[in-house]
C-alpha cells in the first residue's frame, strides 16, 4: 500500500499500463483485419506517420533510404481512402487478414508519449494464397487520460525479401 | 510440353501483331529463353556507387546464378561467381558489405577481393600441378559498364556492352546527366516476386494504355493533390525502338520530378531549389537538352530484362524468371549523388506516391500481371492482340510499337526453334 501511494504521487497523472496499451493494439488490429479503416484512421494524430522499411535496411531512416511505405498523415489517409475506394485492384476484392500480436511491451514513457514494441505475424489470404507477414511493430503513442492516439506506426518486416508475399497493397 | 509451331504472328500487311500465349506457359519456351536469351544476353549487375570502395560487395542474383558483384582492393570491379572452385559452397553469405576477403566454411579455402585463392589449409597435400592462379574464384565470362551501369555476360564471344546496348545508350545518358557528381543508388532495395511470366512485366513497365486505367487510383491521387495538365502524354508523346529489342516511350506527365519539374504538390518551399536545379541543368547541358531531362518522363526497357523508368522519381528494376509463371524482381531508387538531404526525402517520397510494392500504383500492377497469368491458364490456346498503333507515322506511349519492339527481337533470338505463323504464312504461299 505505502508503495502505490508513493507512485501516485511521482506520476499524478496515472502512465499507460502494458494492459491498456495491449487493449489498444488488439482493438487497433481487429479494425484492420475488419477493414474499418475510416475509425483506424481516426486513431491517429494529425501529425502522424506510417512506414515500412525495405528488408535489407530495417534500421534505416525514410529520409534517406528507399522504404516500401513512408506515409505522411496526408499520403496515409490517402491510402485509406484509395483501399475503401472501387479502383484498388490489389485489394478489390478485399483480401482477408488475420493480425496476431504478442510480446507487447512499453519501452519508454516520457509525458504524455509512450514508445511500445510488439511482435506481429499477420497473415493475408487472397486468390487462394496465404502471405505470411512477420516482423515487429515500433509505436510512439500520445495518451490523455484513456485516450490513445497513434503518432508514429512503424512496421518492420523480418521477412528477407517480400518474394514469398509478393506485394504490401494492404495495411500492415 | 513440347514447343508449339509459332509464337508470334507479326502480320505487317494487315497490321495485325500477336502474342501466342504459350510464351508465358510453355516450360520449354522457358528452356530456350535461357539458353539463347540469358546466356547470350548483356544483363544489368548492378551500379557503380553500390561498390564505390575497395572491398565493398553486392550479392546478385541473376536467375539461378549468384554473384558476387565487387571492387577488388586493386580497385578493379569484378563478377565473381558465388562457388569456391574447391567443391563449389558459397564463399560469401552476406547481401552486402565490405571485405577483403571471402572464406569458405567448408573446407576453409580463402579468396581474396580480387578473386585470387590466398589461403589452403593444409596445402602440402598436394603435387606440384596443384595451381592456386588456376583455382581463382570464377567470373563472369564478360563484364562491362556503360555510364555508371554494370552489365555481365556470359557469352563470352557477345558484342561489347556498347554496340549491344545501341540506341538505348541515349537514354542512359539521359539519367546518367542529372548530376555533375555522377548518380547513386539510394539505400534501400525493394525486392519481391511476381506470379507472372517475366515477359508481362517488360510490357508492362512501358505500357502507357493501362496508364489511366489500372492506375486509377494513382491519378485521382494526383488530381487531389492539384496536379493539373494531360495525366500522361502531352506535348512530348512518343514511343521509339532502340535496336536490339531496347525501346523507350518518352512524353509529359501530370506529376512532378525532382529533376527538375516542379508542380503544386512538392510544395512552395520546394520551388527555389527546383528553380536552382533547372539553371544548373541548362548551364551545363544548354536550355534544349536541359528542357528534356528536366520535364520529359521516359520508361526504357533495355532488353531482355533491365527497366530504368526516369518518371516521378528514377527506378531501377530488373527480373529474372524462376518457372513460366514466376519471377523475382529488384528494384532500386537511383538519384544524384550529393543531392540535399531535403531534397533526397522529397524524392524518396514521390517514388513511393506511385512504385515499389506498397506504392499507389505498382500493387496493381502485380496485381494485373498474376491476373493475366491465371488467365492464359484458363485460355491457352488464344493470342494476345499487340496491334495498337501499327500503322502510326509516329507511335505514342499508349500504342504498342515498344512492346513489339521486343518481341520481334524475342523471336529472333529464340529462332528457328520459335518461328512467327506470318512467316510460316507466306512460306506456305510461296
Amino acid at each position: 500500500m505505502p508503495r502505490l501511494a508513493e507512485a501516485a504521487r511521482v506520476q499524478p497523472a496515472a502512465p499507460l499500463t502494458r494492459v491498456e496499451v495491449e487493449d489498444f493494439l488488439y482493438a487497433e488490429a481487429a479494425l484492420l483485419d475488419e477493414w474499418r479503416l475510416d475509425e483506424w484512421l481516426a486513431l491517429f494524430t494529425e501529425d502522424c506517420t506510417y512506414s515500412v522499411p525495405s528488408t535489407d535496411s530495417p534500421e534505416a531512416d525514410p529520409s534517406d533510404t528507399l522504404f516500401l511505405i513512408a506515409d505522411d498523415a496526408a499520403r496515409l489517409r490517402s491510402r485509406v481512402e484509395q483501399l475503401l475506394g472501387k479502383n484498388t485492384w490489389s485489394e478489390n476484392p478485399h483480401a482477408r487478414t488475420r493480425r496476431l500480436l504478442s510480446n507487447v511491451r512499453i519501452r519508454k514513457l516520457e509525458g504524455a508519449r509512450v514508445w511500445v514494441t510488439a511482435n506481429f505475424a499477420v497473415y493475408r489470404l487472397r486468390s487462394n494464397q496465404v502471405g505470411t507477414y512477420v516482423g515487429r511493430y515500433e509505436y510512439v503513442l500520445e495518451h490523455e487520460g484513456a485516450r490513445i492516439r497513434i503518432e508514429h506506426r512503424r512496421a518492420i518486416l523480418d521477412l528477407e525479401s517480400l518474394r514469398d508475399v509478393g506485394k504490401l497493397s494492404f495495411i500492415l | 510440353m513440347s514447343l508449339r509451331s509459332s509464337y508470334l504472328d507479326d502480320d505487317s500487311e494487315r497490321g495485325l501483331f500477336r502474342v501466342q500465349r504459350g510464351a508465358f506457359l510453355d516450360p520449354d519456351v522457358l528452356v530456350e529463353e535461357r539458353a539463347r536469351i540469358f546466356e547470350r544476353c548483356w544483363l544489368y549487375l548492378g551500379h557503380e556507387s553500390e561498390v564505390a570502395e575497395p572491398g565493398a560487395f553486392r550479392m546478385r542474383e541473376l536467375g539461378t546464378r549468384k554473384i558476387v558483384f565487387v571492387r577488388g582492393k586493386d580497385r578493379v570491379v569484378r563478377a565473381l561467381l558465388n562457388s569456391c572452385t574447391h567443391r563449389g559452397a558459397e564463399v560469401c553469405r552476406e547481401r552486402a558489405g565490405n571485405a577483403n576477403s571471402f572464406q569458405c566454411f567448408y573446407h576453409g579455402w580463402t579468396f581474396g577481393n580480387d578473386g585470387r585463392l590466398i589461403g589452403v589449409p593444409g596445402d602440402d597435400a598436394y603435387t606440384p600441378a596443384f595451381s592456386r592462379e588456376q583455382l581463382r574464384l570464377h567470373e563472369a565470362p564478360r563484364l562491362e559498364a556503360y555510364r555508371g551501369f554494370y552489365f555481365v555476360c556470359f557469352d563470352a564471344n557477345a558484342v561489347s556492352l556498347a554496340t549491344y546496348l545501341a540506341g538505348a545508350t541515349e537514354y542512359l545518358d539521359l539519367v546518367a546527366d542529372q548530376s555533375e557528381l555522377g548518380m547513386e543508388i539510394v539505400g534501400g532495395t525493394q525486392s519481391y516476386a511476381i506470379n507472372a511470366n517475366w515477359k508481362l512485366l517488360v510490357e508492362n513497365s512501358y505500357d502507357g494504355y493501362h496508364g489511366l486505367i489500372t492506375h486509377a487510383r494513382y491519378f485521382k491521387y494526383l488530381a487531389g493533390s492539384g496536379a493539373v495538365g494531360t495525366p500522361i502524354g502531352g506535348t512530348v508523346n512518343c514511343a521509339r525502338e532502340l535496336g536490339n529489342g531496347h525501346a523507350v516511350v518518352e512524353y509529359t506527365a501530370q506529376w512532378g520530378r525532382p529533376i527538375a519539374h516542379w508542380v503544386p504538390s512538392f510544395g512552395e518551399a520546394m520551388a527555389p531549389e527546383i528553380r536552382e536545379i533547372r539553371a544548373q541543368l541548362e548551364r551545363r547541358l544548354g536550355p534544349e537538352r536541359a528542357h528534356r531531362i528536366a520535364t520529359t518522363s521516359r520508361n526504357l526497357g533495355v532488353f531482355p530484362n533491365l527497366v530504368i523508368n526516369d518518371i516521378m522519381a528514377i527506378t531501377v528494376r530488373t527480373f529474372h524468371p524462376l518457372a513460366p509463371g514466376r519471377m523475382n524482381v529488384e528494384a532500386w531508387s537511383l538519384a544524384p549523388r550529393g543531392e540535399a538531404s531535403e531534397h533526397r526525402r522529397h524524392r524518396l517520397e514521390n517514388f513511393l506516391t506511385f512504385l515499389g510494392p506498397g506504392g499507389f500504383a505498382t500493387p496493381d500492377d502485380i496485381e494485373g500481371l498474376e491476373s493475366c497469368q491465371r488467365g492464359y491458364a484458363t485460355a491457352p490456346d488464344a493470342w494476345n492482340d499487340i496491334s495498337r498503333e501499327t500503322a502510326a507515322s509516329a507511335p505514342t506511349v499508349t500504342g504498342e510499337a515498344q512492346m513489339r519492339a521486343f518481341w520481334r527481337r524475342w523471336q529472333e533470338l529464340l529462332a528457328p526453334k520459335v518461328t512467327s505463323l506470318a512467316e510460316a504464312r507466306r512460306a506456305a504461299a510461296r
